[in-house]
């Protein structure tokens, strides 16, 4: 029996460390829809892209050298130089903030006060967008993505458990550092939102355009600036999910886990998102080990939305949705 | 204390048309003065065309769909058609919106910030001015940690005017102030719009529809009806305009009339009473 809860442990350790990951892209989702009332369905695409620009500058790739190719019959692919890990993350950071302005000047400036709707399906169209720029500028094979963060099973936990328990707990190291990078990063984020000046002003955006308006704010900044923090969350989550699992195309499908996600934490809440994610990480580890052979396994596919969905029906705002202030 | 005359014009707004969604015509040509360091009242029932008005001033028409269409608008003498609301308020032009519009997540101190957003005058600057505004809004002193949206809707009025004085303006454009408020707040925060205009030398261009509060206030008067300035003059000689009593004050030469003498209501039989 000890065994079996040791076991249990270790899988609910892993799902929290996979719930960080589904975090990071949920977080991407509520930091958008908080500040402009989108519902950005090309978050996952974008930590795609995020993820493919890093490893197309690391290692020298020529953007859209297949086109060239075709045109001019030339054979070019890379340039042959590598670049450091720590300044092609600044490179792409500075790409994604590029993309969030070309996002604000092109597509949302002209949909100003339009239905929410037609604000999502501007997203859609932009997920497919981006997913063929990207496989045109970078090549649509899996690449495999290295910022030198460490891999494999950290020892250390392995022999510290196996002494004190017996047992001894495996535990990804690069889900680690993920962990690390994501505390960091929400920390930081809240940091900005709360002791800023444009912190509070994304803060006042997000309550009331148009009194932010009415003091000065400029709306199309504050968007600029929050697609950008976007695109760097993103960009933290594609390298996370690439040093996994390879920058593959599936990658824009992690989106769809953060959809349960916000559903559980709430479409507007940064710890809802993060409380959300160490739910869904765990919950469905720990429902596969325990009810999963019981149903034949595979239960990781569903159990998320089927929670989800439950959540719908009976807490619609999710745990953390925002409180709608009402004066009687 | 204003002279209509000699005293210097800060905002001048020429006969313009505004058109919401491009089919809905709600100003048919208004024009009006604002002298410096006056308060000049905007007034008129529902519909008339107030706070659009102060929207297109303001600038803040673009983002509800709506665009002066003839006309001009000239503030210290510059054309100020299509400039951001952002520019105006950096000009010392701010609208306190209708319904206070206070940021409701945001605290009363972090509310009164945001009226801060444009200025790059320093720290100590702002600080000294926040200090003013809580010597003008003790109350707000005494919340400056509780969330917006939580305070009474008086609070919410004087965190939303004061959010506008940080921004140091030179006009406050303010939007029906007393919309929602017990008589006595309304007294309170006119006396508190009254000394700003005192001692700060702000000007105000103020719609109210509370004209007999407003006409006391106020220097000079205009009034809006379905889009139209339908008359004009110092606020004194309004109030003793024989119309404006009956029409907007609801007084007449007679004095307070019944109802029964002014039209005679019958109950009209109807089906089974």
């Amino acid at each position: 029996m000890p065994e079996q809860f040791l076991f249990a442990m270790e899988v609910i350790l892993n799902g929290l460390m996979a719930g960080v990951l589904y975090a990071l892209v949920a977080l991407g989702f509520v930091l958008i829809f908080k500040a402009s009332g989108i519902f950005n369905y090309a978050q996952g695409v974008m930590a795609l892209f995020a993820a493919l620009t890093l490893v197309g500058i690391m290692d020298g790739q020529i953007p859209f050298s297949h086109i060239i190719n075709a045109i001019f019959g030339t054979e070019l692919h890379h340039f042959g130089w590598h670049v450091p890990a720590l300044l092609a993350i600044i490179l792409t950071a500075g790409v994604m903030v590029v993309f969030a302005w070309l996002v604000q000047r092109y597509i949302f400036r002209h949909l100003v006060n339009q239905e929410p709707i037609i604000l999502f399906m501007a997203t859609i169209g932009l997920a497919y967008f981006l997913e063929g720029v990207g496989d045109l500028m970078w090549g649509s094979d899996i690449k495999k993505l290295d910022v030198g963060l460490p891999q494999g099973i950290n020892d250390w936990i392995d022999v510290t458990t196996f002494e004190a328990f017996g047992y001894g707990f495996f535990i990804d190291n690069l889900d680690i550092s993920a962990t690390i990078v994501a505390v960091f990063l929400v920390a930081a984020l809240i940091m900005f939102s709360q002791y800023t000046k444009q912190g509070r002003a994304l803060r006042a955006v997000a309550d009331d355009h148009q009194a932010a308006l009415s003091v000065g704010i400029s709306l199309n900044f504050i968007w600029v600036l929050v697609w950008s923090i976007a695109g760097f969350v993103a960009l933290v989550a594609g390298i996370m999910w690439g040093a996994k699992s390879g920058v593959q195309f599936s990658l824009s499908l992690i989106a769809l886990k953060a959809l349960p996600v916000l559903m559980l934490g709430g479409f507007t809440s940064i710890p809802g998102a993060i409380v959300g994610g160490l739910i869904i990480g765990v919950g469905e580890k720990l429902f596969e080990f325990l009810i999963g052979p019981m149903v034949g396994g595979a239960t990781e596919n569903w159990f998320a939305y089927v929670l989800a969905l439950l959540f719908l029906v009976f807490r619609p705002q999710g745990l953390f949705g925002e409180k709608i202030i009402e004066r009687v | 204390m204003l002279d209509g005359s000699k005293t210097e014009t800060l905002l001048e707004v020429n006969n313009i048309e505004v058109i919401y969604n491009h089919v809905i015509l709600v100003l048919k040509g208004v024009s009006l003065k604002v002298a410096k360091g006056g308060i000049t009242a905007l007034l008129g029932g529902n519909g008339a065309g107030k706070s659009t008005t102060l929207k297109a001033v303001s600038n803040l028409l673009h983002s509800e769909r709506g665009e002066v269409t003839k006309g001009s608008i000239i503030y210290r003498g510059d054309h100020i058609a299509g400039l951001d609301p952002a520019d105006m308020v950096k000009r010392g032009v701010i609208q306190v919106m209708e319904g206070r519009h206070c940021f409701e997540h945001l605290t009363v101190e972090e509310n009164l910030m945001t009226g801060a957003y444009t200025r790059s005058d320093g720290r100590g600057a702002v600080a000294a001015d926040l200090e003013k505004v809580y010597a003008y809004f003790p109350r707000l002193r005494e919340r400056r940690t509780s969330q917006a949206g939580y305070t009474s809707g008086g609070e919410q009025q004087m965190v939303a005017i004061g959010r506008a004085m940080m921004a140091k303006p030179e006009t406050i454009l303010l939007d029906e102030p007393s919309m929602g408020l017990a008589p006595q707040l309304v007294e309170e925060i006119f006396g508190i719009v009254k000394s700003l205009n005192e001692q700060e030398g702000v000007s105000f261009l103020l719609a109210e529809q509370n004209t007999n509060v407003a006409l006391r206030f106020a220097h000079y008067g205009y009034i809006l009806e379905s889009g139209r300035v339908v008359m004009d003059g110092p606020a004194a000689e309004l109030r003793e305009n024989p119309d404006v009593k009956e029409f907007y004050l609801g007084m007449s030469d007679e004095g307070r009339k019944s109802f029964r003498d002014v039209r005679s209501y019958r109950r009209r039989k109807r089906w089974l009473s």
